[in-house]
């Protein structure tokens, strides 16, 4: 080991000199924060500890800003038998039947994604996948949500393709198939792009695994990639000056690059060890690095760990005791083992690869101890950087606007009115950024590595195979509006959990569990506040009335620039559970003589829709009622269709309404549609209105009685729209228009290449 | 007629999974005794004869387009003229 040339903070050098100006308000703490950490040493806190506090009392960490009303979901939560562990742990797990359960979870990579497309995305998946394994899962697929700024605008030309990239990268590498997702286009998330990526994993019910660092005496054991720099950026003024004469200028830069190579390792290594239940308990190192996974073990266990800090194998020369705690450098899992087994995971480790060492002890003192070359840096009780940071109970205040923007409604704004108008209107959606075809992404993920998926993108929901023998599967959708949250959060996250919950549904399965990631601007401003409140409140309300729980998620604030924050953002997942996925319900339309029909009501719901956006710029107005009694039918109904002769093909309607629908199921099935819209319907807003709770459903031949009646049973409003037919070119729409198939398909595809300017 | 060559290096806190593979890679070869591997790109660039300013449009060029500034840095020779 070389010579150390600086002094460290040691404990004893804090309680020697109590007076020394530490930066704690350039670590982001408040002066009461900062205050709040000497009452609980009773001294001033290390350089280390300083480090230590600042990084798990931060937003990201504590939650300190969303604790209070994230509550609700523990509260309002259905007790449901399935859930096996929820909140609070690394990924929500949900039991599929009583051998296997699998975990899920969203998680959003913001503003690392912003600042370096590609390698800020790829981490955020690589961070997504580890959260899977350390439930003791095997990772099975991930998918994504991503809003960019406007298309046209020069910087979505940097951010789009390396986001794309860095995703396709990661995931391909590790060999997981990318099942789906949503990409979104909006001016207000031009300097704050949002990717929120999740990951599903499966594992033996026997295979749950725990963050407790339990058993006093065992080992603690840091396995995977060596530390660096990475990620650093914010303890940086912790350094002593000689780090800035290495002549690289501002060399901390907040950026990590992953290995998607290591990470596959880590998989097939914790596995492994799982299985020949060689570990206790497991944490892995994500965001916060061993700062956060030391804590967060040694709180959740019997509340005391030693470490020696020496022993972390190092990347970069001269890191002190601080960097190597606040490291984010990626591929790192955490495990505490009983010392007798430790020899035998050192070994498997080293069988494949992996870096694996002993770098501390479980102990019963209660205190997270920290040695480093002997000299003690850190002495703190673990609970209080894991459980007791600070809580705030931020000021919440209506925005103003909110009258201003309820009556300023896209209802009475102009609309095409004949045949040519509205068929040029469907051209010109089907062209829009947000409703084009995304195959120009979708098509650079691997999206069926494993053999196991049986629905990708371009359908509602993607689903996957869990057992060959059975056929059991999962279904997973990821959806978000910020349009609607913005017109109104409570209603705007209900409507994104009800379509993703309608999503699942139109595959045929059962939604069982919900994951979240809230995207929000600065808490601090008690505008963006109130919209989280509401948000917060109208998934829980939600999930306690479609009877499926909140398994976890995450949270991601201060997205905004200035005063300008992005429309709120709730991002919802649901994943349901099919009993055999050959049963699943395809998109498309069938076959010629099939009936195409709208299952739900269509009302002159505008407001917040892509089409007073595309054609208007416009935002105002109340979005869409949401029914989630009628959602719960809908389901149940679909799951009963799922796989008998009665329904050939399903496809949600959302965004752009029901012609988008139609498009989509025309260019996906190759097939025409010949469509009569009810007598009276005034033709546009049956076209697109954005009314929730609809489905399109695909009927062969014979079986409309059998439908219509499962329909009325239901209480579901049920409407023939016309026929699928081989010899229509594209769409008919009687009396109205004709579209050929060339014609859709040339507004519709090809679009997001052309602004990319390819 | 200026020949710019520009070397293109990950920033030194950065990981190197190419480097480290490469490491990984050396004891197969029998050497034991290397402690790190960096893997970066060299890139050569001609100007004209006439070439104004050739150091700037070198940097802007590298900076722009060679490396990207947040994970590498780079470095100009300029050979001859």
């Amino acid at each position: 080991m070389s010579q150390l040339n600086v002094a460290i903070d040691t404990v004893g050098v804090a309680d020697a000199t109590p007076d020394e100006k530490q930066p704690w308000a350039e670590l982001g703490l408040k002066e009461d924060e900062y205050q709040r950490i000497r009452e609980i040493l009773g001294r001033r806190p290390t350089q280390s500890e300083l480090a230590m506090y600042s990084i798990m009392w931060s937003e990201h960490c504590s939650y300190k800003s969303s604790r209070v009303h994230l509550r609700q979901f523990g509260e309002k939560n259905p007790k449901t038998p399935r859930l096996l562990a929820g909140i609070g742990e690394n990924a929500g797990v949900v039991a599929i039947d009583e051998n296997i359960a699998v975990t899920f979870k969203v998680e959003s990579h913001n503003h690392p994604s912003y600042v370096e497309p590609k390698q800020g995305a790829a981490t955020g998946v690589g961070g997504i996948i580890r959260d899977i394994i350390a439930m003791g899962a095997r990772p099975i697929a991930v998918m994504d949500s991503l809003r960019f700024g406007a298309i046209d605008h020069p910087d979505t030309a940097r951010v789009l393709p390396g986001v794309v990239d860095g995703i396709g990268h990661y995931g391909n590498c590790v060999g997981l198939p990318n099942i789906g997702g949503e990409t979104y286009f909006d001016a207000c998330y031009q300097g704050n792009p949002l990717v929120n990526a999740l990951s599903v994993g499966v594992m033996p019910r026997s295979r749950l695994q725990s963050m407790q660092a339990s058993g006093v005496g065992n080992t603690v054991i840091l396995m995977g990639a060596k530390t660096g720099r990475d990620g650093i950026g914010g303890v940086s003024v912790l350094a002593s000056a000689t780090f800035s004469e290495t002549g690289e200028g501002d060399a901390r830069p907040s950026v990590q690059v992953g290995d998607p190579f290591t990470e596959k390792l880590l998989i097939e290594v914790c596995l492994e060890l799982f299985d020949a239940g060689l570990v206790v308990g497991v944490q892995d190192l994500g965001g916060a690095g061993l700062t956060c996974a030391l804590s967060e073990t040694a709180a959740a266990g019997d509340g005391g760990m030693h470490v020696d800090l020496e022993r972390v194998p190092l990347r970069a020369k001269g890191m002190e005791p601080q960097d190597i705690l606040a490291s984010e450098s990626q591929e790192r899992m955490l495990l505490i083992v009983d010392p007798a087994k430790a020899e035998e995971v050192l070994a498997r480790s080293r069988r494949w690869g992996l870096l694996a060492t002993e770098i501390g002890t479980v102990t019963d003192t209660g205190r997270l101890v920290v040695d480093f070359h002997g000299q003690t840096v850190v002495d703190v009780p673990p609970k209080s950087l894991a459980d007791e940071g600070p809580v705030y109970h931020r000021p919440i205040a209506e925005p103003n606007d909110l009258g201003l923007i309820a009556v300023d409604r896209a209802e009475t704004l102009p609309r095409p009115t004949t045949a040519d108008e509205i068929r040029q209107t469907v051209l010109d959606m089907a062209a829009s950024p947000n409703l084009c075809d995304k195959s120009w992404i979708t098509e650079q993920y691997d999206s069926s590595v494993f053999g196991n998926t049986v629905l990708g993108t371009p359908h509602d929901a993607g689903v996957v195979r869990l057992d060959e023998r059975t056929g059991v599967g999962i279904a997973i959708s990821l959806d978000g509006n910020g349009r609607f949250a913005r017109l109104d959060p409570y209603v705007g996250a209900q409507l994104s959990l009800a379509e993703a919950y309608r999503n699942v549904a139109v595959t045929g399965a059962t939604p069982i569990a919900i994951s979240d990631c809230l995207n929000f601007g600065s808490p601090e401003d008690p505008h963006v506040m109130w919209q989280f409140e509401r948000a917060v409140t109208g998934i829980a309300d939600g999930a306690q009335k479609l009877g499926i729980p909140v398994t976890g998620g995450n949270v991601s604030f201060y997205n905004q620039t200035g005063r300008d924050a992005i429309h709120p953002t709730p991002v919802i997942g649901v994943l349901g559970v099919i009993d055999d996925v050959a049963r699943r319900i395809p998109l498309g339309l069938g076959k010629t003589g099939d009936t195409i029909a709208l299952v739900g009501t269509t009302e002159e719901e505008l407001s917040g829709s892509e089409w007073a956006s595309v054609k208007h710029g416009h935002l105002g107005g109340v979005p869409p009622k949401v029914d989630l009694d009628h959602e719960m039918k809908l389901a149940e109904l679909l799951s009963r269709l799922a796989g008998t002769e009665q329904l050939a093909a399903a496809h949600d309607l959302s965004e752009g309404g029901l012609a988008q629908a139609l498009v989509e199921a025309i260019c996906f099935s190759g097939l025409g549609a010949q469509i009569l819209l009810p007598e009276g319907a005034d033709a546009f807003t049956y076209l697109f209105s954005e009314s929730s709770g609809r489905v399109l459903v695909v009927i062969p031949r014979g079986q409309e009685l059998a439908v219509r009646t499962a329909c009325e049973q239901r209480g579901l409003p049920i409407t023939p729209l016309g026929v699928t037919d081989a010899n229509t070119d594209g769409l008919h729409l009687r009396d109205h228009f004709d579209i050929g198939r060339e014609e859709l398909e040339a507004s519709w595809k090809g679009r997001i290449g052309l602004h990319l300017g390819e | 007629m200026a020949r710019v060559v520009v070397d293109v290096m990950l920033k030194s806190e950065i990981l190197d999974p190419q480097g480290e593979a490469v490491l990984g890679a050396l004891p197969r070869l029998g050497v034991n005794d290397v402690s790190s591997v960096r893997i970066g790109k060299r890139v050569e660039i001609e100007f004209d004869e006439n070439a104004q300013n050739v150091e700037e449009q070198s940097r802007v060029i590298a900076d722009q387009l060679l490396a990207n500034p947040v994970i590498e840095s780079f470095s100009l020779s300029i050979e001859g003229s």
